[in-house]
């Protein structure tokens, strides 16, 4: 083959949006490997006098700072002989075993090392995986978080964002800066904004370490993620903390009561340089036995920011699978990533969502961008704003409950407008630099940034900074909310402060629904064991997701095609079959009576005319008969040609659909089938008319040409079947076919 | 889950909850907030609180999570700019390996905040073992 010649299809796909990824072969040494890298080691534990002396093939002399604080925070040295002793396989096979529970799984879990879950997930295809995670899964019901930024950092539009996340559904609302010094604005708005949306909704704000708790001492967060971890010592210490210092950083939240989960995912040691060879996986599993340990109760993974890394690798969408599985089978709530850009191609993205969507997890992103791509701070978002009606189908397409509700247009300006409107009034209490009605009104409508005026930030920077440095806090919040009389936004605020007080949100996997009660591992502990168990979509919710706004009633796909019956149209009495050169024009039973327009909106009127100008252009007589006993158009095709003297008929339902039919043919058979009818125009149905005429003369006939248009029937199906419906049921199964004179001659 | 456990949570439908300072949660409400009568040290978590939940995690099998919310109690009555300044100080290569011992004993003696003080110790001791003491 000459190296000049391109072949048009390799051109083609060369375009396509999967070729604009990076794809690369594994490199183990440099950490470019999802699973099973060679450097890995094989699990093992040692005890001796109730301490770990040996894990995973390192003595414990040899300890790196991970390592130290798993064997001494994370493993359940009680039942740890018997956990390592397990085979991996076996591990395995009850992990993807209905008839095996959570918790015997789970318990065993507790004395694994991460070398060890790492040979367990070795064993698992992700058929098997999505198996464990529906039913590891810590929170029965599954639920998703949002992400609400915008590159304008405009308090009113974060404001409206956050609360139309809060009613389309979504438990959690994650937050973040583009400029450090706007977080407690940030963290402010989408407070505001959720609570005006739907009480109960949880909110972060992701910045650094220390400003995030000040943000979560002040009340203006309820909880935390961004609590990271890797998996190893090196990068750990690159991102300035330890496991020490990270789980401190937990217990002062929940001194404060506010939840938190860590953060980890694949790919970040290597992006780090600092893989020390071990493969993603064992990395991720070291910083999800350093997670528990330090007693968070969840963790956000999933590879996170570093997903692109993990699909540049072959096996990578598994392994990250395996991360959320691995993490659930820890007992942590899982935030399954899902979050960043993961792919250009919408096939792949989806097919990846699959993963986590299908079986389910604490929260199936972390978060979903509810505001357009490019306003998302975080990285882009896999699935955005734009993409909502598509998310809402897929739950409705397979009975899942992604965490998501389907709103209308009104209910969003209406909530985006109150938001707004009761940020503004807050701005406006607390003396901060206000904003405008404009701007609300901008923020009520808009859909990204671009649709925002210009907002002066020096002062809301000046306000900001005096903000975080006074003692103001959430108290003031709520009060400015009475003050201005948005009483229903400042009691949810102020419940939110309650539940504080209660803490009951800080045990795994907690969310809050509408009412503020409390969803957790607690009381609504994952029971998943097979068919007719676990969690269901059933009842009012399943409900509240079939009904998208685009559904439509099945009566408004016949109405448009209803007419009186056709005054040129009269019955002459049965039809008897004829002679000479005629053609026979049969017609469906509805045709012309209770149905007026053909499936394409052509006149049945029209379409007669048209047939017959075809048939006397050609010099041959036509006669029109009408068939009662069948709605089909074969049959009532052939019916016309048993009719006709010539032996050509035409057949024509109401839908418009026609065939053109020959005595000696079988039924089934036909000359010209024009099962198009959407596409078919008037001069079509003239063409037809022609052609039968020049069958029945004998003549050379050229098919007529109709315009072939594949997505016609994903578009009118459900009017397709519903008009044919309506034909079938003016069948009169005894009444003979009816010969009928139509008041009009072809000019 | 052991029966109590099961039926306290979850303990905002219970009724003896008090704040960090002391409030009953029933006098939380709106109308005195309107009134000017809550602060933010009304709406906090109080250390008693903190260890029933503790109690239940530890009954529905998360005993990591359950010894986090016993540390978490014990860092209820430490004011806010001490605790950033605790976390800090954990942080890689800022402290010594005597100045965290000092902060272990500190928070003990100031705070009675005996798990915390291990945990710190414990930190150290692996800091020093890995060089992530303070140059």
């Amino acid at each position: 083959m000459t190296s000049t010649l391109r072949s048009k299809r390799f051109d083609l796909l060369a375009q396509r949006d999967i070729n604009k990824e990076t794809f690369v072969e594994p490199w183990a040494q440099a950490g470019l490997i999802v699973a099973d890298s060679p450097a890995d080691p094989q699990p093992s534990l040692t005890l001796r006098a109730g301490a770990v002396i040996e894990m995973d093939g390192c003595p414990q002399a040899e300890f790196d700072a991970i390592d130290r604080f798993i064997a001494s925070h994370a493993l359940d040295l009680t039942l740890a002989e018997e956990a390592m002793a397990l085979p991996s396989a076996q591990y395995a096979r009850m992990l993807a075993d209905i008839n095996v529970p959570r918790a015997a799984i789970a318990r065993l879990i507790a004395g694994c090392t991460p070398a060890k879950v790492c040979d367990i997930l070795r064993g698992m295809n992700v058929l098997e995986m999505m198996m464990a995670l529906a039913k590891m899964r810590v929170r029965r019901q599954p639920a998703n978080q949002a992400h609400v930024t915008n590159w304008r950092e405009h308090p009113a539009l974060l404001a409206a964002d956050a609360a139309e996340a809060a009613r389309r559904g979504f438990a959690e609302v994650e937050t973040t800066v583009r400029v450090a010094r706007f977080a407690p604005f940030n963290a402010l708005a989408i407070l505001v904004g959720t609570q005006s949306g739907r009480g109960g909704v949880l909110t972060q704000c992701s910045v650094e370490e220390a400003l995030g708790l000040r943000l979560a001492m002040k009340g203006l967060t309820s909880y935390a993620e961004t609590l990271s971890v890797y998996g190893s010592e090196q990068s750990f210490v690159d991102g300035d903390d330890s496991p020490w210092s990270k789980a401190f950083l937990a217990s002062a939240y929940a001194s404060r009561g506010v939840k938190i989960r860590f953060t980890s995912g694949t790919g970040s040691e290597a992006l780090m340089g600092a893989a020390e060879g071990k493969s993603m996986l064992y990395l991720e599993a070291r910083c999800l036995l350093v997670v528990k340990g330090a007693g968070s109760q969840g963790v956000q993974n999933g590879s996170i920011s570093c997903i692109a890394l993990p699909e540049a690798l072959p096996g990578g969408v598994r392994a990250v699978l395996a991360e959320n599985l691995l993490a659930a089978m820890l007992g942590l709530e899982v935030a399954a990533g899902n979050d960043a850009l993961a792919s250009h191609s919408s096939i792949r993205k989806t097919a990846k969502l699959m993963l986590q969507f299908i079986p389910g997890a604490d929260f199936i992103f972390s978060g979903y961008s509810a505001i357009p791509k490019r306003d998302n701070l975080f990285g882009g978002g896999n699935f955005d704003a734009e993409d909502f009606d598509d998310y809402n189908v897929l739950q409705r397409d397979m009975q899942i409950d992604g965490g998501v509700r389907p709103i209308s247009e009104d209910e969003a300006l209406r909530c985006r407008h109150k938001a707004a409107r009761a940020l503004q009034a807050v701005y406006q209490e607390l003396g901060l630099p206000p904003i405008s009605d404009a701007e609300v009104e901008a923020a009520t409508s808009a859909h990204s940034s671009d649709d925002m005026p210009e907002r002066d930030i020096l002062p809301d920077l000046e306000a900001a900074d005096k903000f975080m440095a006074s003692e103001r806090d959430f108290v003031a919040v709520i009060r400015a909310l009475q003050q201005a009389d948005f009483p229903d936004v400042a009691a949810n605020i102020l419940e939110m402060g309650r539940q504080r007080i209660a803490a009951d949100y800080l045990q795994p996997a907690a969310i809050f629904d509408a009412d503020f009660s409390v969803r957790s591992a607690i009381n609504d502990a994952n029971d998943y064991a097979g068919p007719g168990s676990g969690y269901r979509l059933e009842g009012e919710r399943w409900r509240e997701i079939c009904a998208i706004p685009q559904a439509q009633a099945p009566e408004g796909f016949i109405e448009p095609h209803r007419a009186p019956p056709l005054s040129r149209l009269a019955a002459l009495g049965p039809a008897a079959k004829g002679s000479g050169r005629e053609v026979v024009l049969a017609l469906g039973p509805a045709f012309g009576r209770s149905l007026g327009f053909t499936i394409g909106g052509l006149g049945h009127e029209d379409v007669l005319k048209a047939i017959l100008s075809g048939i006397a252009a050609e010099g041959l007589a036509a006669r029109i008969a009408r068939v009662y006993h069948s709605a089909d158009c074969a049959a009532i095709g052939y019916v016309a040609a048993r009719l006709s003297g010539s032996g050509i008929g035409i057949g024509l339902q109401s839908r418009g659909t026609a065939v053109i039919h020959q005595r000696d043919l079988a039924p089934l058979n036909n000359l010209e089938l024009f099962p198009q009818s959407p596409s078919l125009t008037l001069e079509n149905y003239r063409h037809i008319g022609v052609n039968a005429a020049r069958y029945a003369r004998g003549r050379a006939t050229v098919p007529v040409a109709v315009t072939i248009d594949n997505g016609a029937r994903l578009r009118l199906i459900v009017k397709t079947a519903l008009l044919h419906r309506h034909e079938t049921e003016a069948i009169e199964p005894d009444t003979p076919p009816q010969e009928l004179r139509f008041d009009w001659e072809p000019a | 889950m052991t029966s109590a456990a099961e039926s306290a949570y979850p303990l905002r439908e219970s009724a003896d909850l008090h704040a960090h300072s002391g409030a009953p949660l029933g006098d939380i409400t709106a109308a005195a907030l309107a009134a000017g009568q809550i602060s933010g040290d009304d709406l906090r978590v109080h250390a008693d609180t903190l260890r029933q939940q503790a109690a239940i995690a530890d009954a529905n099998g998360y005993p990591q999570l359950a010894q986090n919310l016993r540390r978490a109690a014990e860092l209820t009555d430490v004011p806010d700019d001490e605790l950033l300044r605790v976390y800090e100080m954990l942080r890689p290569q800022r402290a010594s390996y005597d100045e965290l011992l000092r902060l272990a004993d500190y928070l003990e003696r100031q705070y009675g905040a005996a798990r915390n003080a291990a945990f710190i110790r414990d930190a150290a001791s692996a800091y020093r073992a890995r060089k992530l003491l303070r140059r």
